[in-house]
């Protein structure tokens, strides 16, 4: 219970102990010190831990820490930056790929469904019934067996080919480093 | 003759054409911000230091992926929490919070032989290394990286995973957890 009292008021000093505090909350803060001794001590004994944590001291490895890693680095190259290899307009082709197929294959199933409810004209202002429920009497199958998704297919599998062979092609002309 | 000392960019530049020995210079100056977060992680320094290792071998090798749009510590010190979490998983250490009262025990037990004669006659810094040893990594880790990284809030974040103000409540409460550790295990008392 103690500490959910004291949390604010420690929040608040470790704000101003680490310089983080708002011009106007520094000064809140300065008054509230200068007068007011619970603040005083909560201060004093956060200034403590913070001096602390400053003057802590940092580990080392072992003497032969430097030689132990250069030797390491000796059996290896930079690699080339991520940026060379990695062609943002391939990543982007692979997109808008994806996206065209998800596009096409919406508007095609959504135009092999026959929209035959009501009509709105035929509404009543208390029908909730938006011929939804006819959804269910859609020939799916119909829409994966026709012409044009054969087509979209052959497309999808001739777009897949290309973009693997332009990748291919470039990891083939980019030069080892 | 004056020695000039290079910037970190400039040892980049510098071992990006083919100085490779130049990275000597990066390992001396970080060796020991490496060494200690890896430490705040392993708390074993034989694995610290292999883990150390790792970190600048991978820096090397990824240096031409350092863009410099942050200091090169932050962008090193980003390499360690990865190595340090995939080291921890490969060896599937116990990554618990040391504060489960289970570890508590055996830390109090531990603990208990030096507790308040020891340390009392060990320096200052040696009992803060040991209360920040008790906490869990992610605090361990946020002290060390503001205290002693010389990282901002922002930077901090950038390390861990964190936004900025997540990272200033991890800050506060890491400090809270580390006074409670000294009050409790090392008879520390602020005096008035």
């Amino acid at each position: 219970m103690r500490m959910n009292t004291e949390q604010p008021m420690e929040d608040r000093l470790w704000n101003y102990i680490d310089g983080h505090s708002t011009p106007a909350e520094k000064s809140a803060i300065e008054e509230l010190l200068a007068t007011n001794r619970e603040w005083q001590e909560k201060y004093s004994e956060l200034l403590d831990v913070h001096r602390l944590l400053d003057a802590s001291e940092l580990d080392g490895p072992s003497l032969r820490f430097t030689r132990n890693v250069m030797e390491e680095i000796a059996r290896f190259h930079v690699a080339p930056a991520t940026g060379t290899y990695i062609n943002k307009n391939i990543i982007r082709g692979i997109g808008a790929f994806f996206l065209t197929m998800i596009g096409g294959l919406t508007v095609f199933i959504l135009a092999q469904f026959k929209w035959s409810g009501q009509s709105s004209d035929n509404i009543g202002v208390g029908d909730t019934d938006l011929g939804l429920s006819k959804l269910k009497n859609v020939d799916v199958s119909k829409a994966f067996n026709g012409t044009y998704i054969t087509l979209f297919m052959l497309i999808a599998v001739i777009m897949g080919f290309v973009l693997l062979d332009i990748y291919l092609q470039r990891k083939k002309t980019t030069p080892n480093p | 003759m004056t020695h000039i000392e290079l910037t970190d960019t400039e040892i980049i530049n510098k071992v990006l054409h083919g100085e490779q020995a130049l990275y000597a210079q990066l390992v001396e100056r970080y060796q020991q911000y490496v060494f200690t977060l890896a430490l705040r992680f392993t708390d074993n320094r034989e694995d610290a230091e292999e883990i150390s290792q790792d970190v600048f071998v991978k820096a090397y090798r990824s240096l031409a992926d350092f863009r410099g749009d942050a200091k090169f510590s932050t962008w090193l010190f980003t390499i360690v929490r990865t190595s340090c979490i995939t080291f921890l998983r490969k060896k599937r250490l116990d990554t618990t919070s040391i504060d489960n009262e289970r570890t508590l025990i055996q830390l109090e037990n531990r603990e208990s032989g030096f507790n308040a004669n020891i340390v009392e006659q060990k320096s200052r810094h040696a009992m803060i290394n040991a209360a920040i040893r008790m906490l869990s990594p992610d605090d361990a880790q946020v002290i060390t990286l503001f205290y002693k990284g010389e990282q901002s809030l922002g930077e901090i974040g950038r390390i861990m995973g964190y936004d900025p103000n997540t990272v200033k409540v991890k800050l506060h409460r890491a400090r809270h957890r580390l006074k409670e550790k000294l009050e409790k295990y090392f008879s520390y008392a602020h005096e008035y």
